[in-house]
C-alpha cells in the first residue's frame, strides 16, 4: 500500500483497521540467494539496494533481535559528509545525497532535515583543520564552507561564541547536513525490502557459518539451518563474534558510545552544531529534545552502558558553549556498542571466506553512513568484489599501512 | 481560600501563607505545598496542554512521576521549563506558567489538532509529508516542531551554582518510607557507612496508608527511627535527594535540592552526589497505574492514591464528589479518605466480581461498591462532569450514570525498579499480583560479581506494610554483612500484617471495549498515547516492545513511561495474543527523574571548566597585552600587540626584529622529560628514530618520535646531561603524551630496562634568546662564557648568568643566533625581566608563537601537527638524516617497511612560492587534471604550512607533494574555495639561506 | 563507572583515575616480523563477550600501569595484577573458573 494524506483520510474513516503490516511476518526458506545478517540500517539497505540496484531479491535478512534495535536506534541522527579523506567524502557524500531523497524513494516519511551541521573550531589547529577539510571537499563535490564566528552566532544564537575559554574562531558548515528520524531509516528499508519480496526474519540468532572448500554454503541459526550462495555480515558491534565463526579475525574493538537528551522545550537551535575540542555535540529534535553526544569511552564492552563521567564531561562543555542549556533536565542517557576500527574508518570488504563479505567498523559515524554503505556494500556482494564507493575500505588496509584517517581534521567525535 | 480547602493536612503548616501566581493570576497556598496541592487547592484543575493533539491537562499524580502538570518556572536567570508542579515545593513569590499552548491555556489554537485527532495515529508522519520534497524542510517540519516541544527555552545564562560532593559509603539506601528506613537501621545499627536519602521533603512515605508499628503509631515509629539515624555517627541522611542512576561497580548519582524550595536561600542550587556504594538498598516504593477507560484524560481523573496523598497530606479535596473506580483493594483506602473528610463518594466500581472483606468494610461506612463493573467512559467539558457505568467484561453499554466531579482510579501497583534495572538487573512477572518484580536470580552485579542492589517494600512488590519493614530490615543486615560488618542479634520493626483479596488486572476498562472506545483511552497523557495505537502499532508489524514504543512515543514522554508503559505493553501483549512476560520490558535508563544540566556541571564552568597552565611569566605577558592562544591546557603568547598595531602587524614586527636584533620567547611550555638509569641509552634509541646513544653529555641532538604505526608524533631537542641521564624537549602539547608514551614502553615491555623518567616541565621557565644580537644580550647580563668556542652550536652548559643559576642551551629553531636559557621556574619572571632590561639598548622586543612559527618556516623547519598530521612518517619530511641506519630496531622501524609506507609515490615535503608572491589559502590541494572513479578531483599534494613571510617580502609554503623532491621547479595549481586559483612553484624548502644559527 | 584496585598503591580508583589501554599480554612483533604478524600485532584485538585481560594505567594516580581481568558483558572484575607479566597469574584464572566454571584461558593470538 502506498502512503499518503490521501491514504491516512481514507483509513482513518474505517477507524484505522485496514492498515497492512510494513513488513510480512517472514519464516525462513531453506535458500537463498544472499543472506544478509544483520536487520540494522547498513543490513536493511545493503539488502534493499541488492533488490533495487542488482535485481537480487530471493534475499533473507536475519536479525538476532528485533529490527533497527542497535545503533541504528541509538544514535544522534547527525547526517553530513564533509570528511577530509576521499573515500570518506566519497561514501559520505553518496550516503548524504541519497538521503535526501530516501522519504521519496522508499515512500516513508524518514524526516530527513537538512538543517546544517556546523563543527566549531575553538583552536588555531581547528581552524587549519577545518580550513583544509573545506579545501578538500571542494575538490571532492561537497558543499562546505568555513565561515565566521558572525556567521556562526547568525545560524545559532544561543552559541556562546565569545570564550571564554574556547572562543569559537569560526566553524566549517555543511549547510546541507542535517539530521534523521533514525527508526524511520530502519522501518522504511525493512518495508522496502518486504515489498520487494524479501524475508525480514527477526528473533533469529546466527549461531554458525557453514562452508566447503573455503566457500560458504549457508548459516546455522536459532530457527535452524538456511542455505544461501552469497553471505553479508552486517552486525556493527558483534562483527568480531561473526567473524570468528567464519574463522577470521577483525581489527576491532567493541566500545560504549553514549548520548543523551534533555526534556523537550520549544524550538530554540535550527542547525546542529559539534564541538569537538571540548567534546561534544548538540541538535534539536523534532520533538523539542536537545540532544547530546559525547565521546566513545576506552574499553571493550557489550553492556551498552558507558561511564558517566564521560556525560560528565560532555554536559559541561556544551554548558560553556551553550550556556541557556544549564537549566534543561536530561531526560534520558543510554549507550550503544560501535564497533571501532584501527583507524576509525569502516570496512567493506572481501573475507577470507569467498563469497563472504563484511561490512562493520562504522564507529561512532554509522547512521549517517546508512544508504551509502548499503548501496556500496550491495554493490560488492552483487559483483562478487568492491566498487569504486568501497573499493578504499578493504581489510587488506591495515597489513599495508593504508589507513584512512580521519581523526586528522575531525577529532573523535562524528 | 478556596473551599477545595478542607480540614487535615499532616503535611502543611496554616499559620504560614504563600502567594504565588499562576498564568499572573494570584493564588496562595501554605508552607508546605507542593505547587501542585496549592494550585488543586485553588480550583486550578487545568495546568497544561498535551503534546501532541493538545488537549486540556489536570493534575494527575502527587509524585514525580506527573505526565501532565508540566510548569514554566520562575524568570529570567531563574527560569525553568517543565517543572513539575507535583515535586515543586511552594514558595513565597513564585512563578508559574503552564505550557504548550497559544494564545493561552483556556483559548489553545492547537487544540485543532484534536479535532482531527482520528487522522492524527501513532505514526502518521511517516506515512505522509513525502511530497513534495521542500516542504518536510521548509512546511512540515517546522510546523511540527512549533507545535511539539513543551516549556519555553531558557534564555539567560544560569544564575545559580551547583556542586559536587563525592563519597564512599557501605550502604547507599534509597528512599526513606518505612522500608527504606528499616533498612538504614539495620545496616547503620551494624556499624556500616549508610547514606539514606529520600526525594520529597519528609520521612516515612506514604504514612496514612501504615498501621503501628512495633505497637506505635507508624508517625512516632518513623520519627524515633530518623532521630535514632541521625544519632549515628556511621549514619548520614538527606532528604529532597533523589537517587537518580545506579552505575556499574556501585557507582551511583543522587541530586540533592539545596534551595529549589527557597530560591532566595544562600548556596547553590543543586548538589550532585557521586556515590561509590559497596550494596544499595532500593526503597523506592512502587507507582499506581491508572485505567484505561474512554475520556480517563479528562482533568478530574486523577490516581486513587494521589487523590488520598493531597487529601491526607495537604487538606486539599481534588473534587466534592469523587467516584472511585478500582480492580485492587488499595482504591478503598481513597474511598475512605474521602469519607473521613465527608466528601462525597457516590459509588465504588471494583472490576473484581467479588471484592470480598474490602468491600464489606466499605458497606458498613455506607459506602456502595459495585462489583464486577466499571467505567463505560467519563465525560465533561474540559473536566470530569459524567462517569457512565458498565459491566467490566462487557463491550461498554451504560447500565448508570452518575454526576461526579472527580474520578479516583487505582489501576494496581508498579514497583519502582529503575534503581534495580539501570544497571542490568532483570524482572519477573508476578501473575497473582500483576507487575514486574526484580528477579532475585538476576541482580545487576558489582564488581566482585555478586548481586549489589537488592529492592525492599513496595519497590519488590511488597505492598503491605509488615513486608515491608521485614524485607527492609533484611536488606538492611544483607549489606552490612556482605560489606564486611557483623550485625548484633535482633529483631528489626514489625506491624500487623493485612491480608487482601488479590487484584484483578484491567488492562481495557471495559474488557470488551470497540475500537471507538479504544481511540478514546490514554496510555501516555503527555504524548498522546492511546490504546488504540499502540493496537495500530502491532496491526502495522511494529509489535516489538521497543518498535511499539518508538512507533507511538509511548513511554518517551518526561515521565519515561512511569505510568504508561506497564498499562501499554499489556494492551500489545493482549495485541500480539501473547502472556505479558513474553513481551517484555523497556530498557529502564538513568536518570530517574529528569537531571539538571547544570547539577552534571557542577562547579566546572567558566574559569573552572578546565584547569588553565601559566607559565611563570604570565602575568608579565598579560601586562605586554599578549594575545593568547590556547594550546593545549597552557595559554601561550600568540603576539604581543602594541596599542594602535594589529596582531598581523605585531607578528611581523616581531620577526624582522628578531631577525635583526634580538627577541624574547617563552619556552617554557616546551616538554622537558628527564631519562635516566643505567639503560637510559638504550632506551631513547629505541624511543627516538635517530641514534642518542652515541650522543657525548654536554651535546645536543634533534631527534624524531614515531608510533609503533610508524607516524611521526613528537620532535625534539635531546641533551645528554652525563652518561644516564637525558634530558628530551618535546613540544608543548606533547609533554604529557610523551610522558606516558616512555613509561608504557617502559612499563610494559622493557620493564627489566633501569630507566627513570620524570616530567620536569613546569619545574624549569625557559627562555629563547634569538637574534643576532643574541649573545650581546647575554654579555649584558653577564655571567658565564658564551663564546663559540665555549658553547658551540648544538651544545649546553650549565652556569651563572645575569645572577641566574641557569643551564643555557645553544639550539636554534629560527635559524638565528639563539641561546635557550633554562631556569628554576620560580626565577623566570625575574630573569625575562632581566633579559628586557639587558636588551633594551640592543632593541630586545618580545615574539609569540607565531613569529615563532613563520621564523621556523623561512628556514624549512617542519612543525609537529603542521607537516604532521598522524600519517606522514619521517621519510615524508626529507627527515631520513633523522633515522639511524646503524639501529636494527627502533618504535616504528617495522611500520615503515610497509607497502603503502615504502611507496614511491607518497607526498614529500618541498617548499611552495607562489607566481606572484602572495599567500597561498591554508590547506589548499594540488590538483592534478583527471577525476577519480567516485567524480572527484584527484590531488598531487597540499599545503602544510603557509605564511606571509616578512623577511623576503612574501608569501612562503611548505607542502607535501607527490614525487615533489624530484620536481623541483614545476607550477602547481591550487583551487582556492571561492573558485580562484593560485599557483606555486614547487622549490626547495628552505627560504631564508643565509644561516645565523 | 569503573572502579579498579591498583595494585601497586592499592586505592580503589575510579575510573577518572585511570587510562585504558586495550588487549593485554600482546607480543611486539619486532622488525623481523611478516606482514601478517606485524598487522595481527597492531590491529587484530581479541574482542570477546565475555571474560577479558585489558591494560589500565593509573594516569591520574601511582602512574603505574596494571591488567584487569574483567567480563565485557557484566563488568564484573576477576582481579587486577601488575603488567610486568607475560600471562596472567593463577590466582587471576582461579578466581574466573570459580566464578565461570567451565572457563579456558584462550592461548595464542
Amino acid at each position: 500500500m502506498r502512503y499518503s494524506a490521501f491514504q491516512i483520510v481514507r483509513q482513518a474513516l474505517r477507524g484505522h483497521q485496514g492498515w497492512p503490516r510494513a513488513w510480512g511476518e517472514a519464516t525462513a526458506k531453506p535458500r537463498y540467494d544472499a543472506i544478509v545478517i544483520g536487520a540494522g540500517g547498513h543490513g536493511l539497505a545493503t539488502a534493499y539496494y541488492l533488490g533495487r540496484n542488482h535485481g537480487v531479491r530471493n534475499v533473507a535478512i536475519l536479525e538476532k533481535g528485533w529490527l533497527g534495535g542497535g545503533n541504528t536506534g541509538r544514535n544522534t541522527t547527525i547526517i553530513r559528509s564533509n570528511y577530509l579523506q576521499d573515500p570518506s567524502a566519497a561514501i559520505y557524500e553518496k550516503s548524504r545525497s541519497l538521503y535526501e531523497t530516501l522519504s521519496q524513494e522508499l515512500n516513508y516519511n524518514i524526516m530527513f532535515s537538512p538543517r546544517g551541521v556546523m563543527m566549531l573550531a575553538q583552536t588555531e589547529h581547528e581552524v587549519r583543520g577545518y580550513r583544509r577539510t573545506a579545501h578538500a571537499n571542494a575538490l571532492q563535490e561537497v558543499q562546505t564552507e568555513f565561515i565566521t564566528p558572525e556567521r556562526v552566532k547568525e545560524l545559532c544564537p544561543i552559541i556562546e561564541t565569545r570564550g571564554p575559554r574556547y572562543p569559537v574562531l569560526g566553524a566549517l558548515w555543511q549547510a546541507r547536513g542535517g539530521t534523521a528520524r533514525h527508526d524511520a531509516v530502519a522501518w522504511g528499508y525493512a518495508r522496502g525490502c518486504a515489498e520487494m519480496g524479501m524475508d525480514v526474519i527477526q528473533q533469529c540468532e546466527v549461531t554458525g557459518i557453514r562452508s566447503a572448500n573455503g566457500k560458504v554454503k549457508g548459516v546455522t541459526t536459532t530457527k535452524g539451518e538456511i542455505d544461501c550462495d552469497k553471505l553479508a555480515i552486517v552486525v556493527a558491534g558483534h562483527s568480531g563474534v561473526l567473524a570468528e565463526m567464519a574463522g577470521f579475525r577483525l581489527p576491532i574493538e567493541s566500545l560504549a558510545l553514549q548520548a543523551l537528551v534533555s526534556e523537550p522545550i520549544k524550538p530554540c537551535m535550527d542547525v546542529v552544531v559539534m564541538a569537538n575540542t571540548v567534546h561534544g555535540y548538540m541538535s534539536q529534535s523534532d520533538k523539542g529534545e536537545m540532544v547530546i553526544g559525547g565521546g566513545a569511552d576506552g574499553y571493550n564492552n557489550y553492556t551498552q552502558r558507558g561511564s558517566f563521567h564521560h556525560i560528565e564531561e560532555t554536559v559541561r562543555a556544551l554548558i560553556e558553549t551553550f550556556p541557556m542549556i544549564s537549566r534543561l533536565k536530561m531526560l534520558r542517557m543510554w549507550g550503544g556498542i560501535v564497533d571501532m576500527t584501527g583507524d576509525r574508518s569502516p570496512i567493506i570488504s572481501k573475507t577470507p571466506m569467498e563469497n563472504v563479505f563484511i561490512n562493520c567498523g562504522w564507529g561512532t559515524g554509522g547512521f549517517k553512513a546508512i544508504p551509502g554503505s548499503g548501496w556500496a556494500t550491495a554493490e560488492m556482494v552483487a559483483k562478487g568484489a568492491p566498487g569504486a564507493l568501497a573499493a578504499e575500505f578493504g581489510l587488506d588496509r591495515f597489513r599495508e599501512g593504508r589507513f584512512i584517517d580521519e581523526s586528522v581534521a575531525a577529532g573523535v567525535a562524528h | 481560600m478556596s473551599a477545595r480547602r478542607i480540614d487535615g493536612g499532616r503535611l502543611i503548616d496554616r499559620t504560614k501563607p504563600l502567594r504565588f501566581t499562576f498564568n499572573g493570576r494570584k493564588m496562595e497556598g501554605f508552607q508546605g505545598d507542593t505547587l501542585a496541592s496549592a494550585l488543586l487547592a485553588n480550583g486550578q484543575m487545568l495546568v497544561g496542554r498535551s503534546f501532541k493533539y493538545h488537549r486540556p491537562r489536570g493534575i494527575v499524580t502527587a509524585g514525580p512521576e506527573e505526565p501532565n502538570a508540566l510548569v514554566n518556572l520562575g524568570k529570567d536567570k531563574r527560569f525553568e521549563p517543565n517543572a513539575r508542579a507535583t515535586t515543586t515545593e511552594l514558595f513565597d513569590g513564585l512563578e508559574a506558567r503552564s505550557q504548550n499552548h497559544w494564545p493561552s491555556l483556556e483559548r489553545d489554537i492547537g487544540v485543532l489538532n484534536d479535532r482531527f485527532a482520528r487522522f492524527l495515529p501513532a505514526g502518521f508522519y511517516y506515512k505522509t509529508f513525502i511530497h513534495p520534497r521542500p516542504f518536510w524542510k521548509h512546511v512540515f517540519e517546522p510546523f511540527i516542531r512549533q507545535s511539539a516541544g513543551l516549556g519555553q527555552a531558557p534564555r539567560h545564562r544560569d544564575g545559580d551554582t551547583y556542586e559536587h560532593v563525592n563519597v564512599t559509603v557501605d550502604v547507599l539506601v534509597s528512599g526513606g518510607g518505612i522500608s527504606g528506613l528499616a533498612a538504614a537501621l539495620a545496616a547503620g545499627k551494624a556499624g556500616a557507612r549508610v547514606l539514606l536519602v529520600e526525594q520529597s521533603a519528609h520521612w516515612g512515605g506514604r504514612l496514612d496508608d501504615a498501621p503501628d508499628i512495633d505497637g506505635q503509631p507508624a508517625e512516632t515509629w518513623v520519627a524515633e527511627t530518623v532521630a535514632a539515624l541521625t544519632n549515628l555517627e556511621n549514619v548520614t541522611v538527606k532528604l529532597r535527594t533523589t537517587h537518580s542512576g545506579v552505575y556499574d561497580h556501585g557507582y551511583c548519582l543522587a541530586v540533592e535540592r539545596l534551595t529549589d524550595h527557597d530560591p532566595l536561600g544562600p548556596g547553590p542550587r543543586q548538589r550532585l552526589w557521586k556515590v561509590r556504594a559497596g550494596r544499595i538498598v532500593a526503597a523506592t516504593g512502587a507507582i499506581e497505574r491508572p485505567l484505561s477507560f474512554a475520556g480517563n484524560d479528562l482533568p478530574g481523573v486523577m490516581l486513587a492514591a494521589a487523590v488520598r496523598d493531597y487529601l491526607t497530606g495537604y487538606g486539599v479535596a481534588p473534587g466534592r464528589r469523587t467516584v472511585v473506580v478500582t480492580n485492587n483493594d488499595d482504591g478503598y483506602r481513597t474511598a475512605f479518605a474521602l469519607k473521613d473528610q465527608g466528601l462525597e463518594v457516590p459509588l465504588i466500581l471494583d472490576a473484581r466480581s467479588d471484592p470480598g472483606p474490602v468491600a464489606e468494610a466499605a458497606r458498613e461506612l455506607g459506602l456502595k461498591v459495585a462489583p464486577g463493573k466499571g467505567l463505560a467512559g467519563v465525560s465533561g467539558k474540559g473536566r470530569v462532569e459524567k462517569a457512565a457505568v458498565a459491566a467490566i467484561d462487557g463491550s461498554g453499554a451504560v447500565l448508570d450514570e452518575l454526576a461526579c466531579d472527580c474520578i479516583a482510579m487505582a489501576g494496581g501497583w508498579s514497583p519502582a525498579v529503575h534503581l534495580w534495572s539501570h544497571a542490568g538487573g532483570k524482572l519477573h512477572w508476578d501473575e497473582t499480583d500483576a507487575m514486574f518484580v526484580p528477579d532475585p536470580d538476576k541482580p545487576p552485579l558489582g564488581a566482585d560479581g555478586k548481586a549489589m542492589v537488592r529492592c525492599v517494600g513496595a519497590a519488590a512488590g511488597e505492598l503491605g506494610a509488615a513486608e515491608a519493614l521485614e524485607t527492609g530490615w533484611a536488606a538492611g543486615l544483607w549489606a552490612a554483612t556482605e560489606t564486611g560488618h557483623k550485625p548484633k542479634r535482633g529483631a528489626g520493626p514489625k506491624a500487623e500484617p493485612d491480608e487482601e483479596t488479590p487484584i484483578a488486572p484491567v488492562w481495557v476498562m471495559p474488557r470488551g471495549a470497540d475500537p471507538e472506545k479504544r481511540a478514546k483511552m490514554w496510555l501516555d497523557y503527555q504524548n498522546d498515547v492511546k490504546v488504540s495505537d499502540v493496537e495500530l502499532a502491532q496491526r502495522e508489524g511494529y509489535e516489538s516492545v521497543e518498535h511499539t514504543k518508538r512507533y507511538t512515543t509511548l513511554g518517551m514522554a518526561t515521565d519515561q513511561g512511569k505510568l504508561s508503559n506497564i498499562n501499554g505493553l499489556a494492551v500489545l501483549a493482549d495485541a500480539r495474543g501473547e502472556p505479558i512476560p513474553a513481551v517484555g520490558t523497556t530498557t529502564f535508563r538513568p536518570p530517574y527523574t529528569p537531571l539538571t544540566m547544570g547539577a552534571i556541571a557542577g562547579e566546572a564552568r567558566g574559569d573552572l571548566f578546565q584547569p588553565i597552565r601559566r607559565t611563570p611569566m604570565h602575568e608579565h605577558h598579560e601586562r605586554m597585552g599578549a594575545h593568547w592562544e590556547p594550546v593545549g591546557h597552557w595559554r601561550r603568547p600568540y603576539a604581543f600587540p602594541r596599542s594602535g598595531e594589529s596582531v598581523e602587524e605585531a607578528v611581523n614586527r616581531e620577526i624582522v626584529n628578531t631577525r635583526q636584533n634580538v627577541g624574547l620567547l617563552d619556552a617554557s611550555t616546551l616538554g622537558k622529560i628527564l631519562v635516566k638509569g643505567p639503560d637510559a641509552a638504550r632506551f631513547l634509541d629505541m624511543l627516538y628514530t635517530g641514534m642518542m646513544s652515541s650522543l657525548k653529555p654536554g651535546r645536543c641532538r634533534y631527534g624524531l618520535m614515531c608510533s609503533e604505526n610508524g607516524f611521526l608524533i613528537d620532535d625534539g631537542v635531546v641533551a645528554r646531561i652525563d652518561e644516564d641521564t637525558f634530558l628530551c624537549h618535546t613540544t608543548t602539547g606533547g609533554a604529557d603524551r610523551i610522558h606516558a608514551h616512555m613509561e608504557e614502553w617502559l612499563q610494559t615491555e622493557w620493564w627489566d630496562w633501569q630507566v627513570h623518567t620524570l616530567n620536569i616541565t613546569e619545574a624549569w621557565a625557559q627562555i629563547g634568546v634569538v637574534g643576532p644580537k643574541a649573545r650581546d644580550l647575554l654579555e649584558a647580563l653577564g655571567g658565564m662564557d658564551l663564546s663559540e668556542e665555549a658553547l658551540p652550536f648544538m651544545s649546553w652548559a650549565d652556569g651563572e648568568i645575569g645572577g641566574f643559576k641557569a643551564r643555557i642551551y645553544r639550539i636554534s629553531f629560527s635559524g638565528e643566533l639563539s641561546y635557550e636559557i633554562a631556569v628554576d621556574a620560580g626565577h623566570g619572571a625575574a630573569l625575562w625581566e632581566a633579559c628586557l632590561d639587558a636588551g633594551e639598548s640592543l632593541g630586545v622586543m618580545p615574539y609569540g608563537t607565531e613569529a615563532l612559527h613563520v621564523m621556523r618556516a623561512e628556514k624549512g623547519f617542519i612543525m609537529i601537527g603542521d607537516e604532521t598530521d598522524g600519517t606522514v612518517i619521517p621519510q615524508d619530511l626529507g627527515l631520513s638524516w633523522a633515522i639511524s641506519k646503524k639501529k636494527d630496531d627502533y618504535l616504528g622501524k617495522r611500520a615503515q617497511d610497509r607497502l603503502f609506507m615504502t611507496d614511491p609515490n607518497r607526498w614529500k615535503l618541498v617548499g611552495l612560492e607562489t607566481l606572484d608572491g602572495s599567500v597561498l589559502p591554508e590547506g589548499a590541494y594540488a590538483v592534478d587534471d583527471s577525476k577519480n572513479a567516485n567524480g572527484q578531483r584527484e590531488t598531487q599534494g597540499r599545503v602544510t604550512s603557509t605564511y606571509y613571510s616578512p623577511s623576503l617580502k612574501r608569501g612562503i609554503a611548505m607542502g607535501l607533494v607527490r614525487h615533489g623532491p624530484d620536481r623541483m621547479g614545476e607550477v602547481l595549481t591550487f583551487p582556492g574555495v571561492d573558485g580562484t586559483e593560485t599557483k606555486a612553484r614547487i622549490v626547495e624548502p628552505v627560504f631564508l639561506k643565509e644561516a645565523g644559527a | 563507572m569503573l572502579i579498579l584496585t591498583c595494585p601497586y598503591c592499592g586505592v580503589a580508583a575510579d575510573e577518572t583515575e585511570l587510562a585504558p589501554g586495550g588487549e593485554a599480554h600482546l607480543t611486539r612483533a619486532g622488525v623481523e616480523s611478516s606482514d601478517e604478524d606485524f598487522e595481527a600485532y597492531l590491529f587484530q584485538r581479541k574482542n570477546p563477550k565475555g571474560v577479558h585481560f585489558e591494560r589500565w594505567r593509573h594516569a591520574n594516580g601511582c602512574g603505574k600501569w596494571f591488567h584487569a581481568a574483567r567480563c565485557t558483558v557484566t563488568n564484573e572484575v576477576f582481579g587486577t595484577y601488575p603488567a610486568q607479566t607475560l600471562e596472567p597469574p593463577k590466582e587471576i584464572l582461579d578466581e574466573i573458573v570459580a566464578r565461570r566454571p567451565g572457563w579456558t584461558l584462550e592461548t595464542g593470538p
